[in-house]
């Protein structure tokens, strides 16, 4: 194992090649095995008037391969984002999603693009989720006609019709009856989908929310109400906002389940457990524990309600792609060097993606409409004008 | 958009010079109405023998009274059927639910209850639960939910059980019903209605008896409409529906036992138009809702002293039929605007500003805006009169503008 380590690690000479290439079959598992693996979540589930689901969650090496690879693409995107911000192509509100990036993927791994998805403002990740392109969430966030919105909505506002991603909303809560009525229309045009409503600790205490769980157990709505915990409701600790901060048991006769947020494969399980029930049994409340480096948005440094410690000391603990990069080590599924050559292609592609996406749009409709490049068009119009006015 | 329905014996050429003919028009609203098909709206089919009757019924459809009155009309026998405005409501959602199945209602009390206006009345037993849905007092988050079903495709139709709960889905009839279609680079339609009653009723006090146009009309997304009588109550709820776009659709308290006859044929009105309640010359009497009953009452004070009013009930609040009330203007050079919504930013304002910016050349006299007083509607019945807008109000203004 240490030669197959030395050999990859090492610029790829054509000598070694061949070397390489023997010494590879000594890994237990390539990088694109799906072969089934199991692994552990590293906390149990915590359940509210349910059966907790097992914590050996089934993956696949190139499932954690496929983990790594996205989340290192948000995680790149978010601080390239963060850049931006600061060097003022992105003006207005920004708010950052890094390191809560298992939970859009975790999500993602478990449901299909036909179930929907509907978040809050922190929805730069979701939407890559969902098959966004960074293209258009730079495009979105620059202001550009090529974003997910034409440049209409802005940080706030992604969405994704063709899979099932309704945005994108600035007002805190309003997303939820919004994602009810999701359910709502799976239910009334019998679909076996279901619908993932994200809101945060901070809107945990919006009264809306409380009618829409109402209405969703009334009616049995596949539902499932995902409370992204991050701990802080923009500048207020969990526990100076809400007298019971078990969000996961607020919806009292809802079931709930306390998720690690910032394990990939405890949400992955989770969000499972909560498609099957939800199927069958109504709305359910997941809480997912996770975490943000950023302060709530650009304008917050994040800083004056929680110490760098507290920070730095989740970042060394808890971080989510760090945990990936050691499941994947662990497992041999892919070596160090193959883990920092994905994040260089990854930090290549963002920075392509903000090059495309910085050029402006000069006379876009003029150049859409008219297949002909300017100069052409100058002198059409030219002789255009001419034209009239001899006959004038 | 509003689209073309061929009726047979209703299509007239399209020129702009056949809607100035309005004056020399003896027949009724609705005859006028296809005189606007110049711009291209759904019509309405009528029978000939309906058109002979209705010159002949001229009269009978001034309603002068604000309220209606049972077997005013007369007991021969002629085509289409009459009923009463909330029934005609139900009909227009009653068809529109058979032909579309994606259209559902929800609110409180429209389903096993019938609706608290009736307007919903036996549809829960015909279509089921789910698709008249009884929801609990939430109204934020049972409008938040009718405009993410739609955002799916479902076509709801959101009741308030009076427009003054509906402030407390404000925020999501502002932010998501109205700017969803924006903010997504056009991904998103939401073709839902909102609907319900609103206006000064009979000592409902002043919680109940709110005008909400005036705090919906800035709203980017959305249309508003207000309907009056129990024909165009039918037409512009099926408009409603048929929509794609967010569509409020304002009722009236007291006008919800109107009786009407309507035609047998399915139509469907024009959600931008206004409607020539009784063409005239000296001056034009911009209405809608309940207050078109007002005028009407003062019309024919107005007519018996001489005067000669035009009245149009605008019926499209946002936007306005600019070109109906435009033709009007150029033609009688005087605007009296009767409404029922408070003095200040009310519908009225900014009608007045429209005109102001559009006709300003063609007016003689600045525009009068009669409008509510700008106070909580009082419990006692004679201090709220005093806070509407009465007949005798409306009479002596037109007759100090027509000075």
């Amino acid at each position: 194992m240490a030669l197959s380590r030395i050999a990859s690690s090492s610029h790829a000479s054509t000598l070694l090649k061949p070397l390489s290439a023997a010494l590879s079959i000594r890994r237990l598992i390539s990088s694109d095995s799906t072969v089934p693996l199991t692994i552990e979540t590293s906390l149990p589930f915590i359940s509210h008037k349910c059966d907790a689901p097992p914590r050996a969650v089934d993956t696949s090496a190139s499932e954690l391969f496929s983990f790594f690879r996205d989340m290192a693409t948000m995680r790149r995107m978010e601080i390239a984002a963060d850049s931006l911000y600061k060097a003022k192509l992105i003006r207005g509100f920004c708010h950052l999603y890094d390191g809560q990036e298992a939970v859009a993927i975790g999500m993602e791994a478990a449901i299909t693009k036909k179930d929907a998805i509907i978040t809050a403002y922190r929805d730069h990740c979701t939407f890559i989720g969902r098959g966004g392109t960074l293209l258009e969430v730079f495009g979105e966030l620059m202001g550009r006609i090529c974003g997910g919105s034409k440049g209409k909505g802005g940080s706030m506002h992604f969405y994704r019709k063709q899979t099932n991603f309704f945005g994108g909303h600035g007002i805190v809560g309003a997303q939820i009856p919004l994602g009810c009525g999701l359910a709502f229309a799976q239910r009334y045009s019998k679909e076996e989908n279901v619908t993932f409503t994200l809101y945060g600790d901070g809107a945990a205490n919006q009264g809306q929310l409380f009618e829409a769980l109402n209405m969703a157990a009334l009616w049995d709505l596949p539902a499932i109400l995902v409370c992204e915990n991050n701990h802080y409701g923009m500048g207020t600790a969990e526990w100076r906002a809400a007298k019971n901060p078990a969000y996961y048991k607020r919806g009292d006769y809802v079931p709930g389940l306390k998720v690690d947020g910032m394990d990939v494969l405890a949400v992955k399980q989770a969000c499972k457990f909560a498609k099957e029930n939800a199927l069958k049994n109504g709305p359910l409340i997941l809480e997912m524990d996770t975490y943000r480096y950023h302060g709530h948005s650009m304008s917050d440094p994040g800083s004056t309600y929680r110490t760098r410690d507290e920070i730095s000391g989740v970042r060394q603990e808890r971080d989510p792609i760090e945990r990936v990069r050691k499941l994947l080590l662990a497992h041999d599924i892919a070596s160090e060097k193959e883990l920092k050559d994905i994040e260089k292609q990854v930090r290549k592609d963002v920075d392509d993606a903000i090059a495309k996406a910085k050029v402006k749009n000069k006379k876009y409709i003029v150049q859409s409409a008219i297949p002909c490049d300017r100069r052409t068009w100058l002198t059409i119009l030219f002789f255009t004008f001419i034209f009239f006015s001899i006959r004038k | 958009m509003a689209t073309l329905f061929q009726g047979v014996g209703a299509v007239t050429p399209f020129s702009a010079s056949s809607s100035l003919d309005s004056n020399k028009l003896l027949l009724p609203s609705r005859k006028s109405l296809s005189i606007s098909d110049s711009r291209g709206s759904i019509f309405v089919y009528r029978s000939d023998a309906l058109n002979l009757k209705a010159a002949t019924r001229k009269q009978d459809l001034l309603i002068p009274n604000a309220v209606a009155t049972k077997g005013e009309t007369s007991t021969s026998a002629k085509s289409g059927h009459e009923l009463l405005l909330f029934e005609a409501l139900r009909e227009g959602l009653e068809e529109e639910m058979e032909r579309d199945p994606r259209v559902c209602v929800m609110g409180e009390d429209v389903g096993h209850y019938g609706g608290s206006y009736k307007v919903t009345k036996g549809l829960a037993e015909k279509y089921g639960d789910l698709r008249v849905l009884d929801t609990p007092i939430a109204e934020n988050s049972f409008t938040g939910m009718g405009i993410g079903a739609a955002m799916t495709g479902l076509r709801p139709i959101v009741e308030g059980m009076n427009m003054g709960f509906l402030l407390l889905a404000f925020n999501q009839i502002s932010n998501n019903c109205g700017m969803l279609h924006y903010t997504s680079g056009g991904q998103f339609t939401i073709p839902i209605v909102i609907r319900g009653p609103g206006g000064v009723g009979r000592q409902l006090g002043a919680e109940h008896s709110q005008r909400l146009e005036s705090y919906f009309q800035s709203i980017p997304g959305i249309q508003m409409v207000a309907c009056s009588t129990p024909y165009n109550a039918k037409g512009l709820m099926k408009a409603a529906i048929r929509s794609e776009n967010p569509v409020i659709l304002f009722e009236h308290v007291l006008l919800y036992n109107l009786k009407e006859r309507i035609p047998d044929e399915e139509y469907v009105l024009s959600l931008e138009e206004a409607e020539m309640v009784r063409p005239g010359e000296h001056i034009t009497i911009l209405t809608y809702s309940r207050m078109r009953y007002h005028v009407m009452q003062a019309a024919k004070t107005l007519v018996n002293k001489g005067y000669d009013p035009e009245v149009i009930d605008i019926r499209s609040l946002k936007p306005f039929d600019l070109y109906t009330i435009g033709c009007s203007v150029k033609k009688t050079h005087r605007v009296l605007i009767v409404e029922e919504c408070m003095r200040t930013g009310g519908i009225g304002a900014s009608l007045t500003a429209a005109i102001t910016e559009n006709f300003h050349d063609y007016l003689d006299a600045p525009i009068v805006c009669l409008s509510s007083q700008d106070v909580p509607t009082p419990y006692a019945g004679t201090l709220e009169e005093w806070t509407v807008v009465q007949p005798a109000q409306i009479v002596s203004a037109v007759e100090q503008l027509c000075q």
